[in-house]
């Protein structure tokens, strides 16, 4: 920290902090509201919703509703589902759509053009409008597992992976991303005799730590919050994630306690994920010499 | 001798040999049930207890349960059924059967005719002359409210002989306005999206004349669903929200909860699965009998049921745990459980709620008199939901008459690329 | 790069392939099933065989007409008028549900005009999906370029030397964090009609001259309300994306405009904002798709409501398909939508080339 130019100006460091502050407010106010809410018991909690005291730990605070979700749905189960399902996802995605980028920006070959205007153009479809249709193709999909040869893949953790390891805006993103590397320095390792695959390990992997990072919290987040897809290929509890384990708190009248309980352990590991990425993502920055 | 003794011996191990492995071919057949009521720990309980009763009872099947989380338990039946992946089991709401039975996802349900012999019509699932699905309560609908509300307002209380008429409710509502005492007048449950509307004021259509589709063929809504009568509901329908006498669609969900108990409403229309809880709330609470608009007092029936898939291997199993499930014991554990009504009166009796002079057991009676089924056919599903809509547009100040018009076509259209839904 | 040197067609294909291979087994191919669907009348629940009906899915869709209404006369010819004036035309009902006028069967109103004496009335064969199709196009419009400059003024912000900095960059994408679904069903304590939070803070703010609004449940709110929660909760996501862009701009650049003299609007202008442009790029089309896409808040706050204020196009897709269990019609939904927005990127592409 002693490296940043000192601002003498007080006053000025004074506003920007107060700007800094109330944008801050802006942004966290409803999950301050959720965190305070899961600590209160449903009645006190509907009653402080008009007040400022909905963001305030007064009242009646207790962790009951965190025992009593807990007791209602085996929280720990789907939350490390869903982490199991996002996690594996993300790795597999970055792997595979880094590649493939890496073959549109940085390698001539035919057919390169049409490949990536029909991959991103990919992107354009919405999830929901194709789900019936990709049900009916999973469910005719063969799968060597531990227990033998089977056919259709519902149930199981690879039919909430496979389908989305690939997907048209983290390669774009990547493309994006590739576009703005100097091309020199790939000219000038294959002129020095490295293969492809020691470019794209040894050269511009170890450049791509800002776009890794944010493509994996897009991922991530997108994984973490599926809700249609495991809605519909999982009728087994041992393999449902976290958002289809909402519906046990939404019974005809709301437990909205628990609920906040709910949602709050369940915003956990996403938070925990970007705090560790951001992380990674400003080491990144230093490593590559480009200091802002 | 030491042969016969050799030969009784063998003869010996060879019988216990054929006993092993007879048991061995007979070891319990697994049978997998869905349940819809994930995370609702009374229900699971009484459910799990049946299924292990069950299982303990016979040595042939072993009954598995998978629940889920209801407000999405249709769309993975559907999505399961589309996948070939039904279970032996499963339970369905009452009006979505004839959907399901008409699709093939279900088989017509083979038990003894004899065991539901009493059983309130509204739990019997009938369809195309056979039963597919048999219900452990039936849910009511009844207008809530306190005692002192209507002595307060000077209100007559109306019975099941003697219902408010249209224009009783309607002064009755406008007494709690005038008041001044209450935010609102009355509480439909506007904030329950889904089933809630069709099955809450479709009644209120019916007593008005006028109905979802047209039952004497199913083949149309128009004239039905678009009639004066109908208009004439639609009219009085958007008066409610026009005069501020009912929170609107935007209703927060959780005033639902407690708007009633916390006295933001004068009455409030809401079913018998909420009773218990208002019984510990509110000190004179009355459930009144649905108000008469001049075709009747109507209220729904038919709520969640169990039957069997189609495609099943074993329906003779899967009726075996039916007919185990509907005992009256189990009945009353979870009328008990869950407030609803239990489907036959030798079980209501076992009932802390439902028994002779127990509070709840003016829902009998209402159920009794005033239930009637929503339209039994595969078009009920769509339909519900285009009515659904109309439901909320009118009440968000779409013309009425426009409305109904285009729900009409709407369930015609569906009708017809249904080739008549099999009537 | 045309040179010898990067003409690899093996390696290439080799490095596209897994992405792409998957792309098209998940993507690709149940898009083509899906287009296959919006030709005939396949139902979601049904044992009724499938049947091939051309393009009556997009005809049923997109069917419009215009129709003339002349005013109501009285016996002498007079025009009618109601009390306050208003010229009486005879409801359109009466002619979209006449014999005399098959061709308008079934269908509805969408808008109106007037036209001398006469009323001109655009009749729609599905007046849901076409408030559902201008919605969405409304919601993109605006959310776009609102939440696009709101990042990019968010990173600029969050670009700067000071202590703790990092904790409001966290804090900023705390939102995004956040399941869309979760925000929603949070936001709906915020907007509620009678004692929202919103309604409250505002009443406090102007000294209780604020009459409270059912943000959701009127009509002309409702939209705009579910802009501002959406514009809120993906803005930092897209802030990121800038960040990750304005620190791809060499420092070297930013001395030299120092060196020169330069403002900072003028740095801002030649320095930054043309270092930025792929990444301009990137966030217009990722907002432009995720704007497309908008379903989960409606799903959660508003059900398309109130009056279809609300309804979007990938609601309706899946309103059809599984409410109202007409997979082709969802299918039909999703085929439109797919060419609309391919339509758009192409005249966004056009727009935001590079000028040589």
């Amino acid at each position: 920290m002693a490296a940043l130019k000192p601002d003498n100006h007080g006053l000025r460091l004074a506003v920007r902090y107060a700007v800094l502050v109330l944008i801050a407010a802006i942004f966290i106010f409803p999950l301050v509201f959720m965190v305070m809410s899961s600590l209160k018991p449903d009645f006190q909690l509907l009653s402080d919703t008009s007040s400022l005291r909905a963001f305030l730990p007064v009242g009646d605070i207790s962790l009951n509703n965190y025992t009593a979700a807990f007791a209602r749905a085996p929280v720990g189960l789907f939350v490390f589902n869903s982490v199991l399902v996002t996690g594996l996802t993300v790795l597999l995605s970055l792997f595979v759509c880094s590649l493939a980028a890496f073959s549109f920006v940085f390698m001539n070959w035919r057919g390169r053009d049409v490949v990536l205007t029909i991959i991103i153009a990919t992107f354009i479809i919405p999830f929901e409008t194709i789900a019936i249709p990709l049900l009916l193709i999973v469910s005719q999909l063969p799968w060597i597992g531990l227990d033998g040869f089977q056919i259709g893949w519902l149930n199981s953790y690879q039919v909430q992976i496979i389908p989305w390891i690939a997907d048209g805006l983290t390669v774009f993103l990547f493309v994006q991303f590739f576009r703005d590397l100097p091309k020199d320095l790939i000219e000038a390792s294959r002129v020095e005799g490295a293969s492809w695959w020691q470019i794209y390990r040894k050269v511009v992997l170890p450049l791509s730590g800002p776009v890794i990072a944010t493509a994996a919290i897009l991922k991530f987040l997108v994984m973490y919050n599926q809700y249609l897809w495991p809605l519909i290929v999982v009728q087994q509890e041992a393999y449902r994630p976290v958002m289809v384990g909402l519906g046990y708190f939404f019974q005809l009248n709301p437990a909205w306690g628990e609920i906040m309980a709910y949602l709050t352990l369940i915003t956990v590991p996403v938070l925990a994920f970007y705090l560790v990425l951001q992380r990674a993502f400003i080491a990144s920055i230093a490593s590559t010499g480009v200091k802002g | 001798m030491t042969t016969i003794k050799r030969l009784t011996t063998n003869g010996i191990a060879l019988a216990a040999l054929l006993a092993a492995s007879t048991n061995l071919a007979q070891a319990q057949t697994e049978l997998t049930l869905w349940y819809h009521g994930a995370g609702n720990e009374v229900e699971e309980t009484i459910i799990n207890r049946i299924v292990s009763d069950f299982n303990a009872s016979q040595g042939d099947w072993d009954v598995v349960l998978e629940a889920f989380p209801q407000g999405s338990y249709n769309d993975s039946v559907v999505a399961a059924a589309l996948a070939g992946n039904l279970p032996d089991i499963l339970d369905v709401d009452g009006p979505v059967m004839p959907n399901w039975a008409w699709s093939g996802y279900m088989q017509p349900l083979a038990i003894d005719e004899s065991l539901i012999e009493n059983f309130l019509p509204g739990t019997k699932g009938i369809w195309d002359g056979q039963l597919y699905s048999i219900g452990l309560w039936d849910a009511a609908v009844a207008l809530y409210a306190r005692q002192s509300t209507l002595d307060a307002l000077g209100l007559r209380t109306p019975t099941l002989d003697n219902p408010w008429t249209g224009e009783e409710f309607m002064a009755a509502l406008e007494a709690a306005k005038a008041s001044g005492d209450y935010e609102y007048a009355l509480d439909l449950g506007m904030a329950w999206t889904g089933e809630w509307y069709p099955y809450a004021f479709s009644p209120f259509l019916q007593s008005f004349g006028g109905d979802l589709v047209d039952r004497s063929t199913y083949q149309t809504a128009d004239g039905a669903l678009n009639s004066d009568e109908a208009i004439a509901f639609g009219e009085w329908w958007q008066s409610l929200f026009d005069n501020d006498l009912v929170p609107g669609t935007s209703q927060d969900p959780a005033d639902r909860d407690t708007g009633f108990i916390n006295g933001s409403y004068a009455f409030a229309w809401n079913g018998n699965w909420a009773a218990v809880a208002h019984l510990e709330a509110v000190d004179d609470l009355v459930f009144l009998p649905a108000p008469d608009f001049g075709n009747g007092s109507v209220i729904g029936a038919a709520s969640w049921q169990f039957g069997v898939s189609a495609t099943s291997e074993h329906p003779e199993g899967a009726a075996a745990f039916i007919e185990f499930a509907i005992q009256d014991e189990y009945l009353a554990a979870f009328s008990d459980g869950i407030g609803l009504i239990p489907s036959t009166p030798s079980a209501a009796a076992m009932t802390e709620t439902y028994r002779e002079g127990g509070p709840l057991n003016v829902f009998f009676g209402l159920s009794e008199a005033q239930a009637l089924v929503r339209p039994v056919t595969p078009g009920y599903v769509v339909a519900a939901s285009i009515f659904e809509k109309a439901l909320a547009d009118i009440a968000n100040g779409a013309d009425v008459a426009d409305t109904l018009d285009a729900a009409v076509d709407e369930i015609d259209r569906d009708i017809e690329r249904n080739s008549g839904y099999g009537h | 790069m045309a040179s010898k040197l990067t003409q690899s067609n093996k390696a290439g294909w080799a490095f596209a392939l897994p992405g792409f291979a998957l792309i098209a087994a998940f993507i690709i191919l149940p898009f083509f099933f899906a287009f296959g669907l919006s030709l005939t009348n396949q139902r979601l629940i049904s044992p009724n065989p499938t049947a091939y009906v051309g393009l009556d899915n997009y005809r049923n869709l997109l069917g419009l007409a215009i129709i003339t209404l002349e005013p109501e006369r009285d016996e002498a010819g007079q025009v009618i008028r109601d009390a306050d004036g208003a010229v009486q035309f005879p409801r359109v009902r009466t002619i979209t549900r006449s014999d005399e006028f098959p061709q308008y069967r079934g269908m509805r109103e969408w808008f109106r005009w007037q036209s001398g004496e006469d009323a001109r009335i655009v009749i729609a064969s599905d007046v849901v999906f076409m408030k559902a199709l201008t919605n969405t196009l409304l919601f993109v419009m605006i959310v776009a370029p609102a939440q696009g400059g709101l990042a990019l003024c968010l990173a600029l912000l969050i670009n700067q030397r000071l202590r703790g900095i990092n904790v409001f960059r966290t804090i900023y994408f705390m939102p995004v964090v956040v399941s869309i679904v979760v925000v929603s069903l949070l936001w709906r304590f915020i907007y509620d009609g009678s004692d929202g939070l919103l309604n409250n803070m505002l009443s406090g703010l102007t000294f209780g001259l604020f009459q409270p609004v059912d943000w959701l449940g009127n009509p002309d709110t409702a939209l705009g309300s579910i802009m501002a929660m959406s514009i809120w909760q993906g803005v930092g996501f897209h802030m990121v994306i800038w960040l990750s862009g304005l620190q791809t701009i060499s420092p070297t650049l930013y001395e030299a405009a120092e060196i020169e003299g330069a403002s900072k609007w003028q740095t801002f202008r030649y320095v930054t904002w043309p270092g930025l442009r792929n990444t301009a790029v990137l966030v217009l089309i990722v907002i432009t798709m995720q704007g497309f896409a908008l379903f989960a808040q409606i799903d959660v706050m508003t059900n398309g409501g109130p009056v279809d204020s609300t309804q979007t196009i990938v609601f309706q897709a899946v309103e059809r398909g599984y409410g109202r269990q007409d997979i082709s019609g969802g299918s039909t939904i999703s085929v439109i939508l797919f060419l609309l927005v391919l339509t758009i990127s192409f005249i966004q592409r056009w727009l935001t080339r590079e000028r040589t």
